[in-house]
Parts: structure tokens; C-alpha cells; sequence
């Protein structure tokens, strides 16, 4: 994982709540076994519609998607924040993230950014050569007024993505604990047996 | 009373293998799933890094999500999907995890057979790479859906970095009326507090009619916890729990069994413990239910009429019950019984169980189904098809004009061939209705068994007690 960095962007509206990861990326394209060329399936139904926004210069080359409340909700399948980091996008803004997905993104270097609702309703106001900037260290973005906004992020998931550490890295180093927990933990089960 | 807890973190507390201040907690996994769409990535990163499966013994393997409900003697015509159900096979023998694969009599879907196995039990932490995992909840155990990265850092250390849910309790009471099952209480709920109402949470379910509820149908309520946005649902074992557990393959026999029992009635709720959220359902007035919508928590009872977004007031949400009615093909303020539909499917891990089976067959048998529609029967597990065969289920079925088939998700989540066309409607017992779930175009009622087979008769969507 590479270092996170602060970094400015326009932004591609989605003004729709409750957008699923059935939406962000259908099932059928969930056949693969690598993580690669997800990008061109990413709201694929949608994108049949030739005025959908990821169909237009305004969705291209962006790095910051703003979405309706609820984002990300449904299936666990990580294939989501692959399609929309493989597609450029490097931050998404909503009101509020589907759990699963929130800690799914966090892991692949897209930042889940909650702001309140009257925020989201000015980004949301802003005109298409906005450009709005995220910065982690700071946990918050500047809108164009220089209007800076705090957003929570887990203060591990931060320093993870701020020194490009991933969790398995981490977990790894634990192993002792590790040990030491299963020998007074005795397991229920035994799959081999 | 201070120091009372919940069921759900009496079960974090004793998981927890580690907390520091700033760091998210390390915890535990005593069983880990793995099904063939959201575990290859997760091998291939072990493999990049050299490392093993720490506990083969808590994980086991079931291919479900990408194989054809067609006879399996034959192979996967697709050859994408063939090689991702070949892929699990592989990945598992390299790493020494069972893998219940294509040919096995233990295939099923993942979340159907790990409880009919014994492997799911009261206390325990599961998880798997799939958001339907909360139906493992019904045993009173922490169970949630992960990612892919997720199911690497479980293969690789048997543990998860988490941060605890806040405990939502969910009271249903009462009894519930002839033609009203487990999945009205859930759609009801999904209905109630919306698909995001359970952010963050797990919901704790109790109360006279979750308690009156079997197994199977605990499960159905749990399974279906994320469509209301929590991560996980649980059921406080009890004696229900006790006996279906009792037997099974991997639950303790003997000695270990009683003690487990007595570990087992130490995890309910203590009395004065406290919840962050609360919501209740009343069993008794309770009636079926059904979605009109594009997501789990658009729906109204069967006798409901679809709403008019003319009478919403917050912007997005009349732009989002808008879309839905056009993507659906409804008019506002129309009922929905009577509704033509194309298809019935009676399958997934939500309602693919054996008393699912039986609901279904009770209303089919010795009728027909309307030659409009085509029926799909999927069992869950190939434990359900042997038990449905023992029972005579399945010629009940055909008699009437069903498509019975083999155990998979099938149509539940449609990467296997079985789907709807566009614009056709399905009556489905599973759990997803967002576009396109079922099929591209497909538009999809989420329904009991029950509401399901009464539809397949009458070819419209149908009130179940108009039948009895
Ligand atoms: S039956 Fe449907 S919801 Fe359940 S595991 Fe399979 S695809 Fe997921």
C-alpha cells in the first residue's frame, strides 16, 4: 500500500440514496478471481444510460465521488472499493456509509467521508469546476470558500493509510497474542475431523 | 445495574485478544466460511506473502454463489464461473481447508450449512466473506460479513481487527396469525426503521414471538439483519437451540455437551443490561408482508397499497421512492395484490430450509401453478434436498409444475444463469430487491414461502389466506 497524501479534486455528484453494491458493481461480474479490470464494470447498469455521469467528461479523471446518504449498503463484497479505486476515485463523500463497506474502503486506500447534512447539500450546490481538497492528516476537506470541514476517521485506519501499512502486516506482529489466546480458549469445533 | 451486559458483548468480551487505547480490538474467530466468490483473492494473498492458513480446523469451504441448480453430473458451461468453483478446490487443498465442493453430499449454501452441520453454536464468533452471515445469529452467536481483506487477515491469524457494534434491541410479541411467518417479522422491520436504521449496530432479538419462533425461522429473521444496515443479529440460545444443536455433527457429545449447555445459558441478556437503540414489532397484528421497492425496506403489508411520493417530503427520499416505482413498473398509490408475475423463486439462505420447503409444499400440494409463471424450487443445502426427498416434497412440487433444483443461490443473487428477463416480475423469498439483483431489468417482491407458493397458483401476487 502506498502512503495516502493530500490531494484536491472536482467532484462527480451521485445525488441518489441508499446506492448498493449491487449498483456499484452487479453480481455477475463477481466471477473473477483477481482483483484486476473491475473498473469498466463499475456501475455498469447505470452505464447504459449515456447521459449517466461516469459517461460524461464530468465523471472522468476524478478522484472524488459524492453520493446520497447510506452509501454502500447490501453485499460485503470488496469488489466494490476495487471497481471504484481502479476507476480513479480516491475519496468517497456521503452523509453516511453502509458499515461493511466503510471498513472495506479504509483497507484499500478509499476514504469514506462523512460530513453533516447541510455540508453535503452545499458540495452538493457547488458548480462543476469546484474543487474540493482531502486531507487525511487533518481529517477534514476545504471546500472552495475555504470552508474546512472535520470528518472522523478511526485514528488506526488513519496511521495505516498515512504510512501505507496494511492490517495484515500489523495483525501478524501480534502473533504471540495470538498464541496466548488460543491456549485458554480451547475450540468448539474441529472442520477436520 | 452496573456491569450488566447483552448477549452480544458478553460474546465480544470473551473473544477479545487483545485492546490498546487507539487501536481498534483484536478479536477471535471460532469458525471461519469461505464460499468461491469472495475467497480467491484472499488465497492469492497468502500466497504473495508466503503465509498459511492458521487454523484449517475452524474453517471449512462450500461453493454456492457461482454453480448452475442444474444436474450436477454435467459440467459448468460457463467458463468463468467453472473456473472460479475449480479455483476453491484448489486453493483449499493447497492450504488444507475442507472444502465442501460441486459433488460433495454435504454442499449447500454457506449459510445453511453451517448450522445443520453443528458447526454454528451459542458463544462462538463467525464470520465469512458474505453479508448474509448474520444468520448465524439465530444461536446466539456473533456473526457477521467481511471482506475480502477481511477473510485474508481471518485465513492468515484466525483474527480481526473490529470496533464493537452498539447493541439495538429488536422486541417482537405476541402470536402471530395463521399466514404470517418469520419473514414478515423481518420485512416488517427492514420496513420500520429502513435499510439503514441498524448502521452500526447488532440487533438483539427477543421477546414471546421471536421465543415461540424454531430454529429455521430465527434464522430467517437474523439473515436478513444487514437489509435493515446491521452487521449482525442475534437470538439468545434457549431450549429451542439446544435441541436442534443436539446431535448434530460437530456439536459436543457427552460430557463436552452438558458442559457446553451450561456455558451456553450463561450468554442471554442480564437483566438491567443496556441497549443504545430499542424497537418494537407487535406479533399479533402483524400481516404478511411484501416489498414494492428497489431496496428491503420498501415494503408494506400484502394488503398495502404502494405510496404516493407525492406525499414525502425530503427531496431525495420522493426522487428515490420515484425511481423505484418506474424502475418497478408501479403506479403510486395502487395495491399491490393482483400484481401479474413471471416468476416465483423459493430459495436462498434467507428461506431454502426444510420448513421453508414444507410452507411452500403445504399450499402447492395437489394444486397447480398458473401456466404464466414460471416456479423455481432451490433447496438450500443438499442436506434439505435429502430431507425433502425423505418427505415426498419434491414430487409435490413437479405434480404441480415446479422447476425443482439443485442446492445453490440461484436466482438470489443471479450469477449463475438462473435469472429474470428484463422487466419481468418474480415473487422471491430471498433477500435482495435492488435492481437488477435478480437479473438485469428484473423487478423483484421479496415475500415469505407462503406468500411465494399462493403466487405461483394464481399467477398475481396473492394473499396467502385467501387459500386456506
Ligand atoms: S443465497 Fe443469496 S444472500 Fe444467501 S449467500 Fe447466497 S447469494 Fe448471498
Amino acid at each position: 500500500m502506498k502512503p495516502f497524501t493530500a490531494f484536491e479534486s472536482k467532484l462527480v455528484p451521485l445525488p441518489k440514496n441508499n446506492i448498493d453494491t449491487d449498483q456499484i458493481i452487479p453480481a455477475r461480474f463477481l466471477k473473477t478471481t483477481s482483483k484486476e479490470g473491475l473498473d469498466k464494470n463499475l456501475f455498469s447498469d447505470w452505464r447504459l444510460e449515456p447521459d449517466f455521469i461516469l459517461n460524461t467528461p464530468r465523471g472522468q479523471g476524478k478522484q472524488i465521488l459524492l453520493a446520497g446518504d447510506n452509501f454502500g449498503c447490501g453485499s460485503s463484497r470488496e469488489h466494490a472499493p476495487w471497481a471504484l479505486t481502479q476507476f480513479g476515485f480516491r475519496a468517497v463523500i456521503s452523509t453516511s456509509f453502509a458499515d461493511i463497506f466503510k471498513e472495506n474502503s479504509l483497507k484499500n486506500s478509499l476514504i469514506p467521508i462523512v460530513v453533516p447534512a447541510d455540508v453535503h447539500a452545499k458540495l452538493f450546490a457547488l458548480p462543476e469546476d469546484a474543487v474540493v481538497k482531502v486531507d487525511l492528516a487533518r481529517e477534514c476537506i476545504v471546500l472552495p470558500d475555504g470552508q474546512e470541514v472535520s470528518f472522523p476517521v478511526p485514528a488506526f485506519s488513519k496511521s495505516c493509510l498515512l504510512q501505507g501499512v496494511d492490517e495484515l502486516g500489523w495483525i501478524l506482529n501480534k502473533a504471540d497474542a495470538i498464541a496466548a489466546f488460543e491456549a485458554t480458549h480451547p475450540a468448539m469445533i474441529n472442520t477436520l475431523a | 445495574m452496573s456491569g450488566a451486559l447483552t448477549l452480544s458483548q458478553k460474546v465480544w468480551n470473551s473473544h477479545i485478544v487483545r485492546e490498546q487505547p487507539g487501536e481498534p480490538s483484536l478479536i477471535y474467530i471460532d469458525l471461519h466460511l469461505v464460499h468461491e466468490v469472495t475467497s480467491p483473492q484472499a488465497f492469492s494473498g497468502l500466497r504473495e506473502r508466503g503465509l498459511k492458513v492458521r487454523r484449517p480446523d475452524l474453517t471449512v469451504a462450500t461453493t454456492d454463489h457461482s454453480i448452475p441448480t442444474t444436474d450436477r453430473s454435467l459440467p459448468i458451461l460457463d467458463p468463468i464461473a467453472a473456473k472460479q468453483v475449480a479455483q476453491l478446490q484448489t486453493n483449499c487443498d493447497e492450504f488444507g481447508v475442507p472444502c465442501f465442493g460441486v459433488h460433495s453430499q454435504d454442499q449447500g449454501v454457506v449459510h445453511v450449512i453451517g448450522p445443520e452441520l453443528g458447526l454454528t453454536q451459542p458463544g462462538m464468533t463467525v464470520v465469512c466473506g458474505d453479508s448474509h452471515t448474520a444468520t448465524h445469529g439465530a444461536f446466539g452467536a456473533l456473526a457477521f460479513g467481511i471482506g475480502t481483506s477481511e477473510v485474508e487477515n481471518v485465513l492468515a491469524t484466525q483474527t480481526l481487527l473490529q470496533r464493537p457494534s452498539k447493541p439495538f434491541r429488536v422486541t417482537v410479541d405476541g402470536q402471530l396469525k395463521p399466514g404470517v411467518s418469520a419473514k414478515d417479522i423481518i420485512l416488517a422491520l427492514c420496513a420500520k426503521v429502513g435499510i439503514g436504521g441498524g448502521t452500526g449496530c447488532v440487533f438483539e432479538y427477543t421477546g414471546s414471538t421471536i421465543r415461540g419462533l424454531d430454529m429455521e425461522g430465527r434464522m430467517t429473521v437474523s439473515n436478513m439483519s444487514i437489509e435493515a444496515g446491521a452487521r449482525a443479529g442475534m437470538v439468545a440460545p434457549d431450549d429451542t437451540t439446544f435441541q436442534y444443536l443436539h446431535g448434530r455433527r460437530h456439536a459436543p457429545k457427552g460430557a463436552a455437551w452438558d458442559a457446553a449447555v451450561a456455558r451456553w445459558k450463561q450468554l442471554p441478556t442480564d437483566e438491567g443490561a443496556v441497549f443504545d437503540h430499542e424497537v418494537s414489532i407487535d406479533g399479533n397484528t402483524l400481516e404478511p408482508m411484501i416489498t414494492w421497492g428497489t431496496n428491503p425496506g420498501m415494503g408494506v403489508s400484502i394488503s398495502g397499497a404502494v405510496p404516493d411520493p407525492h406525499s414525502i417530503v425530503d427531496a431525495l427520499e420522493r426522487d428515490a421512492v420515484m425511481k423505484a416505482l418506474a424502475y418497478m413498473g408501479l403506479e403510486a398509490g395502487k395495491p399491490i395484490l393482483g400484481r401479474p408475475v413471471n416468476v416465483v423463486f423459493i430459495g436462498s439462505c434467507t428461506n431454502s430450509r426444510i420448513t421453508d420447503l414444507r410452507a411452500a409444499a403445504a399450499i402447492i400440494k395437489g394444486r397447480k401453478v398458473s401456466p404464466n409463471v414460471r416456479v423455481m424450487v432451490v433447496p438450500g443445502s443438499q442436506d434439505v434436498k435429502r430431507q425433502a426427498i425423505a418427505e415426498g416434497l419434491p414430487e409435490i412440487f413437479r405434480a404441480a409444475g415446479c422447476d425443482y433444483r439443485e442446492p445453490g443461490c440461484s436466482m438470489c443473487i443471479a450469477m449463475n444463469g438462473d435469472q429474470l428477463q428484463p422487466g419481468e416480475y418474480s415473487v422471491s423469498t430471498s433477500n435482495r430487491n435492488f435492481e437488477g439483483r435478480q437479473g438485469k431489468g428484473g423487478r423483484t417482491f421479496l415475500a415469505s414461502p407462503q406468500t411465494a407458493a399462493a403466487s405461483a397458483l394464481t399467477g398475481v401476487v396473492t394473499d396467502v389466506r385467501t387459500l386456506f
